[in-house]
């Protein structure tokens, strides 16, 4: 009886127990429920967000750059198709083995693979590992898909430029647009990766021939794999430039250069147009569109000879007698100077405790403001000078337009310098000396001017004073359109000066031709005007006089300039030309504009005749 | 010997919520299966199917076998269990760095699922024998007969069926009989130990389990690497909302973000499809579940029926618990399926024979009194 008390008693100490546990998995469930609630209806809009970040992804459609062309419509830069390999890093499963594997394939260095993932912020854009793939890696990339998660081959264009390094300074190049100008209003609305102009037209025309991108959003399952579309805004392509370039004229220039540093400007007087714009050493603009290996950056940016320098513009050299052409004008506009004035030439010029010297030993005699134009006198512009004072000659350099910008389409032109006494006080914080007029007065010392400049101001001393600002682009086609949009010349003022001093201008320069100086530019087709040039290198030089040039090293050797225009009488193409370290200007650099001036005279000849038979 | 009275109403219902639970299981396993199939051309719905016909095989077996025969051999049967445990050991599948399946042609059999099972029977028949008295009796000789069992599965390693394992013996321990003063010391004793146990558990552990554990506390730290099983099921089971997204906009599951969506994870797929309405309905099928297990067991004619029943609950409500807490984020990612959903051979037979068990006490309760 006992045994079965306690047994019973037992046995519902057992029930009771047992509701504990009943109760306990309850609890459980309720508990769970109270989760269920929080995830589901507290935070289910967040998670829905998160699933919806994990569904979709927007894949940038990218637009085709616009053409460019010449002013004949010759195909200058364009698209071709390229196999580009892109990284999703949130589909990345293992990121060293991807590293490793890329390796193996195509050849990617694993430590740059890992460094660039290391600094992707935003996971979900796919970011470029390598552009132009070979058929066969692409290949090879494809074929280990599967396993490589995260990995996207995509068919996209890549500019090209037909003519390689010809007119590279002038076309620019192209690369990824960079983390800070994302921040820049000018390039809103691109993604990471976008294609943008680095340099040239393709940087200050970017805007015009970049295109709209696209976006396609598509539904990816977790390895990335596209499922299907759910949404596709097209892109648009960028916009057509026609530029001012004479593609043979161009392609003349700078093969005229050589192996030769230097640069060529050649200008259409009646409009600012830049028929040709050579820089050299040039750059090959299809290597540096490409993404670029740090290595090969590195070699390009440190070549001494910096043959990214677009010389025609950054390029700021003294323009030696070239600059007598300002200094004339500035002392026939003046009334303590005639073009009667005359000066007995020595070969010397005391000026303080310095004795200045004429290029040419024992001098050239007495000497008018035409014979010494002719004849590159020295000692006449140094008593011109020292008569005038240097801001005289200032004030007309800059009615000529030096030490401003031309305001040529192009990015970072520099504008040289034109001394004064303020500006030599405001940047030196000192006086100005006599003798540094001098210099001044034959365009050395502190002078110094663009090639592109010099070639704005014989332009505007061929087209009897009208200051063009160079045009780059001549017209914009628009893709969606069709539609020609013409680019009007625009000039920046005239150079008030008399019709007499442009008329002896215009005889003193057709005689450097005939009997002067630069009697190399002479040419039986034309008659050609010009003015020779030669530019003391900067720098330590060993200034014996005395010395031959040739026996100098090449450094420290003279630039030789040459500008010009043609025909003297109706002026259809304004040069200016520099060759770095090649000495006097009428042997080295006046060829080459007679040269230039012969072949776009007859280009433009056949056009016309061209034209005319057409038009019959 | 079969039973061959009909089933009463009683039985009708604990047979329906059952069956509920299982095509809720096959439902979301279907969703996420559809589609080329992974790993051979028969769908794992499919194969989930034939697992329910030998589960029911399994249940009816459990039905018919009088428990109190069965509880005669629990010791043989605990003791063949270490064997086949110790067996798997030597001879089993390894995969991921656990050895835990036999191999048999296509199937794989998991001995420790079905030794929660056995644990159960050789508890209840150690507790229903005698009276049981006493620190000694009461704790550490169940422990000692726990221990041998436990010890081989965490060499597997098996961390989710250890903690099973663990507390099946504990709720049995509680449920047969510690009065409150010798909880609280088992309590304090416990806690002393823990720190000694848990270093021998997390150095037993392999790295990607003490990985889950400890992108446990934050899936975060590394969505795309550790914590991404963690991660992945919260977004399903979060974005599934009130209402849920339906089987084909279940973009988690479909687009197989959700990893193991038809094994461990199936309640996630299941929240994302039908939302917190949905799963509060799942949930009442389980309370039900509960419900009517314990009633079995309470209304059980003696101890051994009513411990043999308490510890089929525990078990079921155990993985339950564990299973749809980890897939929430508030348990650890361990491992353990949910019973009658997630896809398994073994789960699935083993959790039907475990239903078998329940209904074969109920069944037994009058035949006291024929």
């Amino acid at each position: 009886m006992s045994k079965f008390t306690t047994q019973h008693e037992d046995f519902k100490n057992l029930q009771r127990r047992l509701l504990y546990l009943r109760m306990g998995l309850l609890i459980g469930l309720l508990l769970l429920s109270a989760r269920l609630w929080y995830l589901q209806v507290v935070k289910g809009t967040y998670y829905r967000a998160l699933s919806e970040q994990n569904r979709v992804r927007t894949v940038a459609l990218k637009p085709a750059r616009g053409l460019i062309f010449d002013r004949h419509g010759e195909l200058l830069a364009n698209n071709i198709p390229s196999f580009n390999l892109y990284l999703t890093v949130e589909d990345i499963r293992d990121k060293d083995s991807l590293a490793a594997a890329l390796e193996d394939l195509i050849g990617l260095p694993r430590d740059e693979t890992k460094k660039r993932l290391a600094q992707q912020a935003k996971s979900y854009v796919p970011i470029l590992l390598k552009a132009a793939l070979t058929l066969r890696e692409a290949a090879l990339i494809e074929g280990h898909r599967l396993d490589l998660t995260g990995l996207q081959i995509q068919a996209e264009s890549q500019r090209y430029y037909l003519h390689g390094p010809l007119a590279s300074h002038l076309l620019g190049y192209v690369g990824e647009v960079s983390p800070e100008q994302l921040d820049e209003p000018a390039f809103e609305g691109l993604v990471p990766g976008s294609i943008v102009g680095k340099a040239g037209v393709e940087k200050t025309y970017d805007r015009v021939i970049r295109g709209t991108p696209g976006e396609k959003t598509i539904e990816v399952d977790a390895r990335g794999n596209e499922q299907r579309t759910v949404e596709i805004v097209e892109q648009t392509p960028g916009n057509d430039l026609y530029l001012s370039i004479d593609l043979p004229l161009q392609r003349l220039a700078a093969s005229l250069l050589g192996e030769e540093s230097g640069a060529v400007v050649a200008l259409d007087p009646t409009n600012g147009d830049v028929l040709a714009m050579v820089s050299s050493p040039a750059f090959d603009p299809n290597v540096l569109s490409r993404s670029l290996s740090p290595a090969i950056w590195e070699q390009i940016a440190s070549d001494q000879r910096h043959p990214l320098t677009n010389r025609a513009l950054q390029g700021q050299y003294p323009p030696g007698s070239t600059f007598k052409i300002i200094v004339a004008s500035a002392a026939l506009e003046s009334d303590k100077w005639s073009a009667d004035t005359k000066v007995r030439c020595t070969g010397t010029f005391p000026s303080g405790n310095h004795v200045f010297r004429d290029w040419k030993k024992g001098g050239h005699g007495v000497m008018d403001m035409y014979q010494a134009i002719v004849q590159s006198c020295d000692v006449y512009f140094y008593n011109v000078g020292h008569r005038l004072g240097i801001d005289t000659i200032a004030e007309m350099a800059r009615l000529f337009g030096l030490g401003q910008p031309t305001g040529i389409e192009l990015p970072s032109e520099r504008i040289g310098i034109v001394p004064s006494t303020e500006w030599k006080q405001r940047v030196r914080q000192e006086q100005w000396y006599a003798g540094e007029t001098i210099s001044a007065a034959i365009g050395q010392g502190y002078v110094s001017v663009t090639p592109l400049q010099m070639a704005v101001a014989t332009a505007a001393v061929a087209n009897d004073g009208t200051l063009y600002k160079p045009r780059l682009v001549r017209a914009i086609r628009e893709r969606t359109t069709s539609r020609l949009q013409e680019m009007p010349p625009q000039d920046r003022g005239t150079i008030p000066l008399k019709d007499q001093t442009f008329a002896l201008l215009h005889e003193s320069l057709r005689g450097v031709v005939t009997s002067g100086t630069g009697g190399r530019a002479r040419s039986k087709m034309v008659e050609i005007a010009g003015k020779t040039g030669t530019a003391q290198a900067v720098g330590a030089r060993p200034s014996q006089t005395g010395t031959s040039h040739e026996a100098l090293p090449k450094q420290f050797r003279d630039h030789a300039w040459f500008v010009a225009y043609a025909p003297a009488e109706d002026p259809k193409i304004a040069v200016a030309v520099i060759v770095e370290h090649m000495g006097h200007g009428g042997t080295f650099a006046a060829p080459i504009a007679k040269a230039l001036i012969e072949e776009y005279l007859k280009t433009l000849e056949t056009d016309d005749r061209r034209q005319n038979t057409g038009q019959l | 010997m079969i039973d061959v009275r009909t089933p009463d109403n009683f039985e009708w219902r604990f047979v329906l919520v059952a069956m509920g639970i299982l095509a809720v299981g096959v439902l979301s396993i279907y969703s996420v299966s559809s589609g080329p199939a992974s790993g051979g051309h028969v769908p794992l719905y499919a194969k989930q199917l034939v697992w329910i016909l030998i589960g029911t095989l399994a249940f009816l077996t459990a039905v018919a076998i009088d428990y109190h025969k069965l509880a005669r051999h629990a010791y043989v049967l605990y003791g063949a269990m270490l064997l086949l445990l110790a067996l798997v050991l030597v001879m089993g599948r390894s995969t991921r760095g656990a050895q835990r399946w036999f191999a048999l042609g296509p199937f794989a059999f998991q001995p420790s699922e079905v030794a929660k099972l056995v644990l159960v029977l050789v508890l209840a028949k150690y507790f229903a024998d005698v009276q049981r008295s006493g620190w000694i009796q009461r704790v550490i000789v169940p422990g000692l007969l726990m221990l041998p069992g436990l010890i081989l599965i965490l060499k597997q390693p098996d961390l989710g069926t250890a903690m099973s394992f663990t507390f099946i013996f504990v709720s049995m321990v509680l449920v047969g009989g510690l009065h409150t003063k010798a909880l609280g010391m088992g309590i304090l004793f416990t806690s002393m130990l823990f720190p000694f146990v848990w270093e021998l558990i997390w150095t037993s552990l392999h790295d990607y389990q003490r990985e889950r554990i400890l992108t446990f506390w934050d899936p975060m730290i590394d969505p795309a690497g550790k914590g991404y099983h963690a991660l992945q099921a919260r977004i399903a089971i979060g974005s599934g909302g009130l209402l849920g997204k339906g089987l084909d906009e279940a973009t988690q599951s479909r687009l197989k973000f959700l990893p193991e969506g038809h094994t461990d994870f199936v309640f996630a797929v299941f929240a994302e499809q039908w939302g917190f309405i949905g799963v509060l309905v799942l949930f009442a099928l389980f309370a039900a579940l509960i419900f009517l297990a314990a009633e079995i067991a309470f209304k059980a004619k003696d101890p051994l029926g009513l411990l043999l029943a308490a510890g089929m609950l525990s078990m079921l409500g155990f993985c339950l618990m564990v299973n749809v807490g980890m897939t929430m984020g508030i348990f650890p990612i361990v491992g353990i399926p949910l019973p009658l959903m997630s896809y398994g051979g073994t789960t699935t037979v083993t959790s039907m024979a475990a239903l078998g068990l329940l209904l074969n006490v109920k069944r037994r309760r009058l035949t006291l009194f024929y």
